[in-house]
């Protein structure tokens, strides 16, 4: 007698960009009180592909399209979220939720405090970071050390489809606000994504590679940056271990401290510029646990310290890449710039293919 | 329209009482105020208190409100607790938000307070959310927001009556017109006082009330609000009122230069709690006038009796869960 089995599934591969929507198709499923909101979600490119079908699937009163107004649409979305509903509200580029501002740090982080735990913001804030193309100046901002720095929210940044469906899921369920922020160049990224619905618990970071020489810190899509650089280097013999905390806010600094503590070298490479920002925040926090005699040698990397050019002559020198990336674990290593670089073919192959336009 | 003669005895005997308790709480509040023991910037309602009553008395426990930094007089007219919120006032446990919200942010989820904000015409959107919900629901309940003239400026404001236009949100824009932004008064800010006018371009009724007369404010609120109910989309009222004390804290602040008393007199002199007072038999004033002191000096007693809050309620309610 022989048993009939069916052959194990194979891993299901799930772009970022899908993962997404797959997270609020099941939790619009689950929960009736989830709504997504924001403007041109319901349209016929629907926020890139992250909301297509969910109009289709669940109507115009659960998923529909603003006015302009992010303050406002902010405020009404604090207010449904008050009145016991999950909205998740969609920002085609991040740079939009400056307008978002006070109802986001005045009203969403606060509420839940200043009425005495009387009142909940279960708050999706969905928002895209822009880079390349012409992205330029008010297309291109993260600016994630701007929430961190406020009690009371939440701030995600997910780099990969496993979390990114984790996260929203986790996100869309937390009773808290959460801003979600995505990067444009993820999107087309793909990983192992399981189906059935689950949570990538927040404040839990992800050791990406194993190494000895050098603590690789990475945020949103420098985390793919990151793991290039490990690439490159390991051609030189170095071995990086690079730690994605997906989620800024909470913080896993006990995991990046372990590492430290092990590695002696710590290097934040943030999506965002270095002054006053989550790196700065991460190298804090690390040297204040470790204490003055922990011997952590540490160094910040992220946006030039200018506003950010659409020129690609000049974009290419603002950003964090492979081969810079690389050079600076190198010179860490060797307790000074020896003058290495990546080989030029392997570097270039290593960079991020240019994402074209249109949008 | 319901005009004052279609008022019955009991609608005034209602709106005197809710009239006197929020001026006789008030002036407790600024009678206490030197002492120090009210831990919290007041903003006080006094002489404004008939927008909130007459609107609100129209209003079922389960419809919602939200206000601004000056909302003694809507969270009480509401139904909201004068214990929690004079305890709240004192920083104590026992307030209304645990003596993390004071004044400024009284709330009320038991008779659908959902908050107040300080920072001018942030609340305004809440409601329109809240009003959204209602409509997702499928509920009769409507939500009404009050703020005042400087929330007009507020992009914000133009923002919500836009959108809850466009859905037929079941939202009331109440204006508290008090013709000062804390010392700047309209001429200063508005190029024109037509208001009602820009606001009716968005798409609702929307109408003027400018002396004060809580018969008149009450009955458009009735008219509007039942209409509202049947889906007919959001309404906003100005509402004119003037400011007796100072924009914050218990004083008259006729002194300081930027208002005259003469300004002011017209309007003590159309006080529409005096007003009502004299519609009340004087025997079922005294008893009501009576009742209202005993539950003022039991909310005081209260706050000073309740405890503080402990020191670990510092970092609780940071986040939720």
């Amino acid at each position: 007698m022989s048993m009939q089995t069916e052959p194990p599934a194979a891993p299901r591969v799930l772009r970022y960009v899908d993962a997404l929507r797959e997270a609020v198709e099941q939790e619009m499923d689950r929960d009736p009180d989830v709504f997504l909101f924001g403007l041109d979600v319901d349209d016929h490119r629907a926020i890139q592909g992250s909301t297509s079908g969910l109009l289709e699937k669940f109507g115009a009163a659960r998923v529909f399209t603003t006015p302009m107004s992010e303050d406002a649409m902010t405020g009404v979305a604090i207010g449904a979220a008050m009145s016991g509903m999950r909205p998740i509200h969609v920002h085609i580029r991040n740079d939009f939720t400056m307008l978002a501002m006070n109802q986001l740090v005045n009203v969403a982080a606060k509420a839940h405090y200043m009425y005495g735990g009387k009142v909940k913001v279960p708050l999706v804030v969905r928002s895209m970071i822009g880079k390349s193309w012409g992205q330029g100046a008010q297309h291109s901002q993260a600016l994630q050390s701007m929430f961190m720095h406020v009690p009371g929210l939440k701030v995600v940044m997910p780099s990969n489809a496993h979390d990114a469906k984790g996260c929203m899921i986790a996100a869309i369920r937390d009773d808290n606000p959460v801003i979600f922020i995505e990067h444009r160049l993820l999107y087309p990224t793909e990983a192992y994504v399981p189906e059935a619905p689950f949570t990538v618990e927040f404040g839990r970071a992800r050791i990406c590679t194993a190494g000895d020489a050098v603590t690789l810190v990475a945020i949103s899509n420098m985390v793919m940056e990151c793991l290039r650089a490990q690439e490159l280097l390991a051609q030189a013999g170095i071995h990086c271990e690079v730690i994605d905390p997906i989620s800024l806010a909470p913080l896993d600094i006990d995991t990046i401290l372990a590492s430290a503590m092990r590695t002696r070298r710590l290097l934040v490479v943030d999506n965002a510029w270095t002054n006053a920002g989550a790196s700065a925040e991460i190298i804090a926090r690390v040297m204040e646990a470790a204490g003055p005699h922990a011997g952590i040698a540490v160094k910040r990397m992220g946006f030039a310290p200018t506003t950010c050019p659409t020129s690609p002559w000049l974009e290419q020198h603002f950003y964090p890449n492979p081969a810079t990336i690389a050079q600076a674990v190198h010179a860490m290593v060797n307790g000074r710039d020896t003058g290495w670089a990546p080989d030029p073919a392997r570097a270039r192959q290593a960079n991020q293919t240019q994402f074209r336009g249109p949008f | 329209m319901l005009l004052p003669d279609k008022s019955s005895a009991d609608d005034v005997r209602r709106l005197y009482q809710s009239l006197r308790r929020l001026r006789r709480v008030e002036e407790e509040v600024a009678r206490v105020y030197p002492s120090d023991r009210i831990k919290s910037p007041v903003h006080l309602s006094i002489g404004q208190e008939a927008l909130a009553v007459g609107v609100i008395d129209v209003l079922e426990t389960a419809d919602i409100i939200a206000g601004s930094y000056r909302s003694h007089a809507s969270y009480l007219a509401k139904g909201g607790s004068l214990r929690g919120m004079i305890a709240e006032m004192y920083g104590k446990s026992t307030g209304c938000a645990g003596g993390k919200g004071g004044s400024m942010h009284l709330v009320g989820p038991e008779v659908n307070v959902m908050g107040s904000s300080a920072v001018v015409a942030t609340q305004i959107p809440h409601a329109v959310g809240a009003a959204l919900v209602q409509k997702m629901k499928g509920t009769q309940n409507v939500a009404v927001v009050f703020f005042g003239d400087g929330a007009t400026e507020e992009g914000v404001f133009h923002e919500s009556l836009n959108f809850a236009a466009l859905h037929k949100l079941p939202v009331l824009f109440v204006c508290e017109n008090n013709g000062y932004a804390i010392h700047t008064p309209l001429d200063k800010r508005w190029a024109t006082d037509r208001l009602v006018e820009r606001v009716v371009t968005y798409g609702m009724p929307a109408d003027k009330v400018a002396d004060g007369d809580i018969f008149t404010i009450r009955a458009l609120a009735t008219e509007r609000i039942a209409a509202m109910r049947r889906g007919g989309g959001p309404a906003f009222l100005e509402l004119h009122a003037y400011r007796w004390r100072e924009h914050v804290g218990p004083n008259e602040d006729f002194e300081a230069g930027y208002r005259s008393r003469d300004e002011a007199e017209p309007w003590m002199d159309n006080d529409q709690m005096a007003r009502l007072a004299n519609m009340v038999d004087p025997a079922v004033r005294a008893s009501i006038d009576a009742a209202i002191e005993a539950e003022i000096k039991d909310a005081f007693d209260f706050a000073e009796n309740s405890p503080p809050p402990m020191p670990e309620e510092l970092y609780n309610h940071v986040y939720a869960n």
